[in-house]
């Protein structure tokens, strides 16, 4: 089983190299490293405040998209090849096809953001000339980042797995939009009576919560963040994916392929 | 191609463990971020300029949005009253929804009464609500009900009858203001230190309005100044008793015997003044009244719990 996973996995992996979406990288690189230096220029005594802002949100941003634009083609893709086919003719089961597509993107995504990472280090190195205690911490906001890719990637391959590419990207991105929200959604839920009380807590707790997942306002003002935070966040991450993936192997176990 | 097998049974039971987990996950997170850090997020972008040009137009939007959050704000920490209950992003948040819709009246009425009103019930800032109402002005001079709002303002949490008059005065030069406006400006010359003057303002505004949290409010008030009236009427035939039997009386019926009551006083809940041995009249239950100030029990403190 483990074998089928990973081969599954590093395809799934290879095919987002040759498909050079790495090339992100190259703009990312260019976006900070190029214009880290500018930042002095155009702001007074903020320079690694911007900079960790636009840094961190430019992995997730790349991240997500990059996320949303292969996941939902994960599926749809093989079918249209017809290399899905080939693959499940072999021994290898349908929930073993979708684990191993959610694997491999995850780990497409953990290599980006990595390399991104390095080059946002880069660049503060370059802005800060040097790199002190705060700036460890910020790996911390890296580590949500690759929590919400965690997330996101599930929900990406739920909908991939009974829609059309172009449907799929647009309930991702709208549900990524509500998740971004869903503090909001709690908060009303928090307030509201009766029925609108248990309807809006049920929806608030079936919307992933991005806004729990995102500290890059506290990393950048050099806020610490707990570790007991860092572990439920790790958790819930790690279910709420749990319960998309799953739901998406339970629909593509069901689903007619011929 | 393997068919689905007992593989759907466990990966469906998996789904629903999953998900019971992330809800027992999400609130440990929640829990573990408290009140505010969840708040602090809502200012994420403090300016509303930056907001306007990032909305690409659907500036109404956003500014529902903000609104939104500046009562559920507002709410939650009324519903909670813990700790040190401080407004502190009260006040930008509603500058930022009136910076991104100017024209939202309800942001104005309804925030400056929770920014002026006195803690716990608001956030004490009246300085900080005439701004906000000024500002409404400034977008709508033709809503004449800002002017009363300011006066209202003006009148009870500035304590200042002069600025109240002005406000009652400039509002009513509009034609579709209501003749009351007038009847406001002259009361606020000749008597604004007449009971009966706060209870007309706070009979307008409970008129006025819609919303139930503010005409509770009114209400409330309306109550409170019935109970503080009451109060110091009853102390003075108290008085009046003692004056002329030579002692306190014990009891209600010792009164209505001697002609200077009718009946057993009730307060607007219905419920009895207390007589106390040393003469003073007291409510039943003060938590009811949050806002009288007479009538209530030596060194008693408002109740934090949610009304």
């Amino acid at each position: 089983m483990i074998a089928r996973l990973s081969a599954i996995s590093f395809n799934t992996f290879r095919e987002a190299v040759r498909d050079r979406v790495l090339y992100n990288l190259i703009v990312f690189a260019l976006l900070l490293v190029a214009t880290a230096p500018l930042f002095g220029e155009i702001s007074i005594g903020v320079e690694r405040l911007i900079l960790v802002n636009v840094g961190l949100s430019a992995i997730s941003i790349f991240g997500i998209i990059i996320a949303i634009f292969i996941g939902i083609g994960l599926v749809s893709k093989e079918i249209e090849k017809r290399t899905l086919y080939t693959i499940l003719s072999r021994p290898v089961r349908r929930w073993e096809f979708i684990a191993g597509k959610y694997m491999g993107l995850l780990m497409t995504l953990v290599v980006n953001a990595a390399l991104m990472t390095a080059g946002f280090y880069l660049a503060l190195l370059i802005v800060s000339h040097g790199l002190g205690k705060d700036d460890a911490a910020l790996l911390v906001a890296v580590y949500f980042i690759i929590l919400e890719f965690f997330i996101v990637t599930a929900i990406t391959l739920l909908f991939s797995s009974f829609s059309t590419p172009i449907f799929a990207a647009i309930f991702a991105f709208a549900l990524f939009a509500i998740g971004t929200f869903a503090e909001d959604l709690r908060n009303f839920a928090a307030l509201a009576t009766g029925l609108t009380k248990w309807l809006t807590t049920a929806a608030a707790y079936l919307v992933p919560n991005f806004s729990a997942l995102n500290v890059i306002s506290q990393a950048a003002h050099s806020e610490s963040i707990s570790g007991k935070l860092i572990l439920l966040n790790t958790l819930y991450a790690l279910l709420y994916s749990l319960t998309a993936t799953a739901g998406a192997v339970l629909i593509f176990e069901r689903r007619n392929l011929k | 191609m393997k068919r689905p097998g007992k593989i759907v049974p466990f990966v469906s039971a998996l789904l629903v463990a999953a998900f019971v987990g992330s809800v027992f996950s999400l609130n440990g997170v929640e829990a573990a971020r408290g009140n505010q850090a969840t708040l602090e997020e809502i200012l994420y972008i403090p300016s509303a300029k930056a907001l306007k040009r990032m909305s690409l137009g659907y500036s109404g939007v956003l500014a529902d949005i903000y609104w939104t959050r500046a009562v559920q704000y507002y709410g939650r920490k009324l519903s909670t009253r813990r700790g040190d209950l401080r407004y502190d992003l009260l006040y930008p948040l509603l500058d930022i929804t009136t910076d991104l819709d100017p024209h939202l009246i309800v942001a104005y009425e309804f925030g400056s009464i929770f920014l002026s009103q006195r803690p716990p019930v608001g956030a004490g800032q009246p300085d900080k609500a005439v701004a906000l109402i000024e500002k409404g002005i400034r977008a709508n001079p033709d809503y004449w009900r800002l002017y009363f709002n300011l006066g209202f303002i003006h009148y009870f949490d500035r304590k200042d009858p002069r600025a109240a008059q002005q406000a009652f005065e400039k509002g009513s030069e509009n034609p579709k203001s209501l003749v009351w406006m007038k009847t406001m400006a002259a009361n606020m010359a000749e008597k604004a230190n007449d009971p009966e003057t706060a209870l007309y303002l706070w009979g307008r505004l409970y008129e006025s309005t819609t919303d139930e949290m503010v005409r509770q409010n009114a209400r409330q008030h309306i109550a409170a100044l019935h109970v503080d009236h009451d109060v110091s009427e009853l102390q003075r035939r108290v008085k009046m008793y003692l004056e002329r039997k030579g002692h306190l009386p014990s009891n209600w019926y010792e009164m209505m015997h001697e002609g200077l009551i009718t009946r057993v006083p009730l307060d607007p809940t219905e419920k009895p003044y207390k007589l106390m041995p040393d003469g003073t009249v007291q409510v039943e239950d003060p938590d009811s009244f949050p806002f009288v100030t007479q009538g209530l029990p030596p060194g008693w403190k408002k109740s934090t719990k949610p009304q």
